[in-house]
């Protein structure tokens, strides 16, 4: 048989084979994230533009505070890095390892979450919610929107170390934390956006 | 409890609101009764609904667009009556009855018809054409129908429970705000956009992963037909528009909930930034709508000239230029709203470019026709009528273009014109002779070509006459959306629209027999050898319709036109020495439990019912979280069951005496029987 | 990131490294607002650069993008989502700070 008939090439090819399909959802998911990203970029922009509605109302200025901002910074920084060491340790195939580290992320993640309910429930407190003004409908739908993925990526660390502890480190659970992965440090990208653009020139 | 829902959301306050809401109901008890009556319930269930198969997925798209096409041609049905008799006179159409009107008319015409359409071509051909056995995420696939069909539930239930928005398909606030419309229209209108764009940002991400990920070997980006070329930049479109419809509608959604000030007219809102990013997604949009339609007139018109595709690279490259540039004009929407002489003129400029790489594929496929031998079957006739009255089309929106000459046109009935000019011989012909071209590829059985051929002159025919009035109606200063109004000069135009309108209804009314007449004589008119039209792509080379897996080897392309290049060498139809095990996606319920719980969601959001929504949302967690766990998703079907498939198949096109196409008279080409080594 | 969407990366160096280098990038401009002392666009502009380079080091150190090991489409994907947000975000600032400035809103 020649090459260019039909009934040779078809071993090699074969679409869902398993390699193939880790391949195919960790592209997919990237894809996705990119589309997340021009969400995220236009909350940006949007916020850029409402930077100034703040209908005599309070400004960032007076609502900032640059040592929340840091703690949230630290917090959300760190969970990347022990997000990581899950990573390795399931490269390791080391499952106490990865099991530890994956609920070390999701409580510093949760303690991100902690940290911004209390500065959004001071605001709010204030007279300073969503509804006073553009600026600050702005801020919320910026931040909040991340705050919300940040609640939908511990959801999904709960879920995998509920997986690990019921399934081992098979590789369709490998793909998930790895796509998980990708989430949590794009979160985390997204922050430096955040702080960059929100807080810190807020407080300038 | 029930949130605002209450007694007085039914319909009986008009008798033409109650009249659409029995239709509906009808509509859908008779869909419940005729698949009762034919105890059909255990293959729609089981077959159909829990399928994660994308040739079914695609027909389920399609018979949803046909369904909302209809849906929505009564809407302008009705408004051409009411303009045709409303001068001096209010008609028979309350004024809010009437905007209702327009406003479902283009939210049904664009989410609900456009979008499934093109999303059920897609999905039932492209997969074939590039040589795959399925879409990269067949489960993500089914989530994104059953979004969609979520979306279309909500539009369709605002008729019978409530009311639909009246600030049109677009929403603009601060009038689709809380303040000024409270009720429960325009929140049907944003969670409909919104579940919808969903499906729809997810059928980009799939469709662009297994054009890039899952063609079959030889198959070279530059080997693909023209329509996964077109699909793979309308999947880029998609992924990439979509989320400024989300955010545009989203915030509007919170500003209406929570009562922030994205959008208000006081306390900080910006009204002019919904607009802004309302048309971010809403030019490219308008690509994502006809650039599938391109595609599939360059299959068809290659095939129907028996002639090679002319200028393959520059159809590609100006498919491409389109995909970039369409993110570049969406100002054009808005020039009359203030923005100063830079502005206008940098997007004014833009647009009069993006016309450029149109115009090029318009002269490819008129060179693709030159010295053809053309064959004229509805899905050729439907791309002529599209080459001579798209151009049309086009240069209203060249004319359209320039800021000066805008602010007469804008909003006028011009305006409509065009775009109706674009959209109807350009999208809806496209879908139809795709629908035309590819039916016996679905189904096994052609379609009745007289019918077809009748439904086309009326289309074309209804849609002269329904739209040419309305550009000289523009120049004149009638201004769009308008229910009633005192300019005497104005109605003759209007009668003639309406009977455009009415010739374009006898066009559906050929479609739906062309249906039923087709399905009756389908005996006769089988499809034995899966190429009824001597095709030049792969889509070609399985059986009609095809077997689930859709090639038991999969073929090695070594040409563009992959299988008239097969056919030429003598390997189309070779049986392959052995057959493989292939692995298939299992049916599920839970791409439908999403959907399903998506459309409660919705509902319950609208009425602000929220515990009903907080069940729905954590409903949809829940089948998310047990899907994502499941690791046992696949089904094998052994090679000795593959191998009994396609020998029944070899038997099958032994049996056939001839090609079809070889006894038209236009035929040039050898018969395909002739080619089988 | 590679080809195989699996996690592959054994060793905890590049995100010990990622860490280290974000920490700092982070106390710069936290730091230089803290103490106020540049003047009001040198610090924007020093918070600028370093969001971008902190970006930069999350890409190769926690996501491990690199020219020769992450496959042409995901770079390419990237990039293109670059180039819309530029058109799309300063397509946005641009219409409406125009806007802002003719129309007052």
């Amino acid at each position: 048989m020649t090459a260019d008939t039909l009934g040779t090439v078809e071993m090699a090819a074969l679409p869902t084979s398993d390699t193939q399909k880790y391949e195919d959802r960790a592209f997919g998911f990237w894809i996705y994230l990119m589309s997340d990203a021009i969400i995220f970029a236009l909350l940006f922009a949007t916020y850029l533009v409402m930077l100034g509605n703040t209908a005599r109302g309070p400004t960032g200025q007076q609502l900032f505070s640059l040592e929340h901002a840091a703690a949230e910074t630290a917090v959300l920084l760190l969970s990347s890095a022990t997000f990581g060491f899950a990573s390795v340790a399931f490269a390791q195939a080391s499952r106490p390892g990865v099991i530890q580290w994956l609920s070390v992320t999701a409580v510093l993640g949760l303690g991100f979450l902690l940290l911004e309910y209390q500065e959004f429930s001071g605001m709010i407190a204030k007279g300073a919610g969503p509804d006073r003004s553009g600026f600050l409908s702005a801020f919320f739908a910026l931040v909040g929107t991340h705050g919300l993925h940040v609640s939908a990526g511990i959801i999904w660390i709960l879920v995998m170390i509920g997986q690990v502890l019921t399934k081992g480190l098979t590789r369709p659970v490998a793909s998930r934390v790895m796509r998980l992965g990708l989430f949590w440090h794009f979160l985390d990208i997204i922050w430096i956006g955040i702080f960059s653009v929100v807080y810190l020139p807020g407080l300038v | 409890m029930l949130g605002r829902l209450t007694i007085d959301a039914l319909p009986f306050y008009s008798a033409i609101a109650a009249g659409g809401a029995a239709v509906t109901v009808l509509g859908a008890l008779s869909v419940v009764g005729l698949i009762t009556y034919f105890r059909a319930w255990r293959i729609v269930l089981f077959d159909w609904v829990s399928s994660l198969d994308h040739k079914k997925i695609g027909i389920m798209y399609v018979m949803l667009a046909l369904v909302m096409l209809m849906r929505g041609f009564i809407d302008a049905a009705m408004m051409r009556g009411q303009q045709a008799i409303a001068f001096r006179s209010d008609g028979y159409l309350p004024a809010e009855h009437f905007d209702q009107i327009f406003s479902s008319h283009g939210t049904i015409m664009i989410f609900f018809m456009a979008m499934p359409f093109l999303s059920g071509l897609i999905n039932h051909i492209m997969p074939q054409q590039i040589g795959a056995r399925d879409v990269a995420f067949p489960f993500m696939n089914a989530v994104s129908l059953w979004l969609t069909a979520a979306g279309a539930g909500l539009v369709l239930i605002s008729l019978v429970i409530g009311k639909f928005s009246t600030a049109g398909w677009t929403g603009y606030p601060p009038y689709s705000g809380i303040e000024y419309n409270p009720g429960v229209g325009v929140d049907y209108w944003l969670w409909a956009v919104l579940i919808a764009g969903v499906g729809s940002t997810m059928s980009g991400i799939n469709f662009l992963v297994t054009i890039l990920k899952c063609r079959a070997p030889g198959m070279h980006l530059f080997r693909m037909p023209l329509f996964s070329w077109t699909v793979l930049v309308t999947s880029v479109l998609m992924i990439f528009a979509f989320p400024a419809l989300t955010v545009a509608c989203g915030l509007l959604a919170v500003d209406r909930i929570f009562g922030t000030h994205f959008f208000t007219n006081a306390m900080g809102g910006n009204m002019m930034h919904y607009i802004n990013l309302f048309w971010l997604w809403g030019h490219p949009e308008v690509y994502i709508l006809i650039l599938p339609a391109f595609g599939v007139f360059s299959e068809v018109v290659a095939t129907f000239s028996q002639k090679r595709l002319f200028g393959y690279t520059s159809l590609v490259l100006a498919t491409m230029a389109i995909g970039l540039l369409s993110f570049t004009v969406w100002l054009h929407h808005f020039f009359t709203m203030g923005p100063s002489a830079d502005v206008n003129s940098f997007f004014g400029i833009m647009t009069t470019i993006i016309a450029v790489p149109t115009g090029v594929k318009v002269f490819d496929w008129l060179l693709t026709m030159y010295r053809g031998r053309i064959i004229f079957k509805p899905p050729m006739l439907f791309t002529i009528g599209f080459l001579v009255t798209f151009v049309i089309g086009g240069l209203s929106g060249v004319l359209l273009a320039l800021p000066p000459v805008d602010y007469a046109m804008h909003n006028t009935t011009f305006l409509v014109a065009h775009f109706h000019n674009t959209i109807i011989p350009g999208v809806l012909f496209g879908y139809l002779a795709g629908y035309m071209f590819w039916f016996p590829k679905a189904f096994g059985f052609k379609l009745n070509e007289t019918w077809g051929a009748r439904s086309f002159w009326c289309w074309i025919i209804g849609f002269y006459l329904a739209f040419m009035p309305l550009y000289v109606l523009g120049l004149m200063g009638m201004p769009r959306r308008m229910e009633h109004y005192d300019i005497a000069a104005w109605q003759p135009h209007l009668i003639v629209a309406a009977v455009g309108a009415f010739i374009i209804f006898l066009g559906i009314v050929c479609l739906a027999i062309q249906l039923v007449v087709s399905i009756r004589d389908r005996a006769n008119a089988r499809d034995l050898t899966g190429d009824p039209w001597n095709g030049r792509t792969l889509e070609w080379a399985t059986s009609s319709p095809p077997a689930l897996y859709n090639f038991a080897i999969l073929p090695n392309v070594q040409s563009v036109d992959a299988f008239w290049d097969m056919k030429h060498r003598g390997v189309a139809y070779q049986r392959p020495e052995r057959y493989v095990d292939i692995a298939l996606p299992k049916n599920t319920f839970i791409s439908a439990t999403v959907g399903g719980a998506a459309f409660v969601f919705g509902f319950a959001v609208v009425w602000y019912i929220w515990w009903l929504a907080a069940v729905a949302f954590a409903v949809i967690l829940v089948a998310i979280i047990i899907r994502s766990s499941d690791d046992e998703t696949e089904v094998i079907l052994p090679a000795i069951e593959v191998k009994a498939i396609e020998e029944a198949r070899f038997r099958e096109m032994e049996a056939a005496s001839k090609n079809e196409i070889a006894s038209d008279p236009g035929f040039a080409g050898e018969s395909v029987l002739e080619a089988t080594s | 990131m590679d080809a195989s969407g699996l996690p592959v990366e054994r060793s905890r160096r590049p995100y010990l490294i990622g860490l280290g280098l974000a920490f700092i990038l982070t106390a710069i401009p936290f730091a230089l607002v803290a103490a106020g002392t540049l003047p009001r666009i040198s610090t924007l502009v020093i918070i600028a650069i370093t969001a971008i380079v902190q970006v930069l080091v999350h890409l190769r150190f926690f996501l491990h993008i690199g020219f020769h090991s992450t496959p042409f489409e995901n770079l390419a994907a990237m990039a293109f989502a670059g180039i819309l947000i530029v058109f799309m975000v300063g397509g946005t600032l641009w219409i409406m700070f125009d806007l802002h400035h003719r129309m007052m809103m």
